[in-house]
């Protein structure tokens, strides 16, 4: 220290006498043995100060106050700027963490749509945040049935992604494609009840299609009603049930109804996101993705999803607030 | 926006007059709030929600947490003055079959 502290005197009077560039270099120079040597700023301003009143005799009583003065703000400043620092770590550290955990539920909840003859489905699901709490599960046994869940945890984030793995393990465990909608709520609904707290919930339609027989069924658990377009008759009917969101009561009875699918009909299942127009009061969100699915009904159903996802996009002026998940079932 | 709750006390009725949008951001506050109250089986409480203009899922589980507590000590709950959304969001979730619900308030609130 005793060194640098001379060594530190030279320079500043080299530079007092004459203020060139090679003089000001020195000093810049300086500055990497003072980082070697771990000096803080506060303790360049009191090397500073000493060399100083070392160069310059009768050093005015108020400059000296005026430096002692700077060596204490610094101190402040040294302490809250590490502060800050620490927490910028912190962040980082939680933000690797977060991508760390987003690809491991990637990974989980990666959904394949299933591609059978003679019906088409599409889907879209958009996470808000990086953490999804939509979430869609197919399963097709390659056979007769195939059945399609659509799930939404209350929430967003992380909270709402670990809700989730439990479900996607409920219905892995339970479900066969050819389970009754009903039966499978029921159970998801015993295991989802004793696992999360009180303000915890899950909300899911889940449907079942015959393959050889072209019928649809369904059973909601507070979910967004689903829209069935009959195109002989050429109306929409919206799939609606009052049937108890899952995780509320321990013992909770779903019924399930079914829909004979003709040729052109399709199904519209989705979660809430797709609907919240919280900024638009008096605008009906269903009676618009009503007209717009008709609109480009000629499409097949990946690219009406997209379609419909592209355009509400733009009625958010690009700003989603919330997971947003569209699977479109099309005979 | 922001969520606020009045209480006004007439005998064994507790009424709590809310008022903002009950969101992610929202909630919380309004969980401490009901949080406070004190139930018993002699206590009646009423939530007037006609000044709710929004209520997100987050929103529905701090009222599905009250609703609970409030069935395990035994009082009374009534949601009052919901508008015609706020209604719809009960009844698509089934709250409405499981929660005492009334209709009514303003007709320019969403959810």
């Amino acid at each position: 220290m005793e060194q640098l502290k001379r060594d530190y005197k030279i320079i500043l009077s080299n530079y007092i006498h004459n203020q060139n560039e090679s003089n000001l270099y020195t000093g810049q120079n300086f500055i990497k043995r003072l980082i070697q040597k771990n000096v803080s700023p506060e303790e360049v301003i009191s090397i500073h100060k000493q060399a100083l009143e070392e160069i310059i005799e009768d050093l005015p009583e108020s400059t000296i106050h005026a430096y002692d003065f700077l060596i204490e703000v610094m101190v402040h400043f040294g302490l809250k700027l590490k502060e800050h620092q620490s927490l910028l770590m912190k962040q980082e550290e939680l933000r690797i963490e977060m991508e760390v955990a987003a690809r491991i539920q990637n990974t989980l909840l990666e959904t394949t749509i299933p591609n059978p003859e003679n019906l088409d489905i599409g889907m879209v699901s958009v996470p808000l945040r990086k953490m999804n709490g939509d979430y869609v599960h197919f399963m097709h046994d390659h056979k007769r049935y195939l059945s399609i869940a659509v799930t939404d945890v209350v929430g967003k984030g992380v909270p709402a992604a670990l809700c989730m793995s439990m479900v996607k393990y409920g219905l892995d465990t339970l479900e066969y494609a050819n389970s009754n909608p009903s039966y499978v709520l029921e159970a998801l609904n015993q295991l989802i009840e004793k696992s999360v707290d009180d303000s915890m919930f899950v909300s899911m339609c889940y449907s079942r299609y015959d393959l050889e027989t072209d019928i649809f069924t369904w059973s909601s658990a507070g979910h967004e009603p689903p829209l069935y377009y009959d195109s002989r008759e050429k109306v929409y009917y919206d799939l609606e049930s009052k049937e108890l969101l899952l995780g509320i009561l321990p013992e909770v009875k779903y019924s399930q109804h079914d829909i004979k699918l003709n040729e052109n009909d399709f199904i519209i299942l989705m979660t809430d996101g797709v609907t919240d127009f919280r900024k638009q009061e008096n605008f009906d969100p269903r009676q618009y993705i009503k007209e717009l699915a008709l609109s480009c009904r000629h499409l097949n159903a990946q690219e009406m999803c997209e379609n419909i996802y592209k355009k509400l996009q733009v009625l958010h002026n690009y700003e989603l607030e919330d997971d947003f998940t569209i699977v479109i079932i099309k005979k | 926006m922001d969520v606020n709750i009045q209480f006004r006390k007439e005998g064994n009725l507790l009424i709590g007059f809310i008022e903002g949008e009950i969101d992610t951001f929202t909630a919380p506050t309004l969980r401490e709030e009901l949080e406070k109250i004190h139930l018993s089986t002699e206590i009646s409480v009423e939530l007037d929600l006609s000044k709710v203009s929004y209520i997100d899922s987050t929103g529905l589980g701090v009222f599905v947490a009250f609703y609970k507590r409030a069935t395990k000590e035994n009082a009374n709950l009534k949601l009052v003055n919901l508008s015609s959304r706020l209604t719809r969001l009960f009844e698509i979730t089934g709250l409405s079959e499981l929660m005492d619900i009334e209709e009514g308030g303003i007709s320019h609130a969403s959810i």
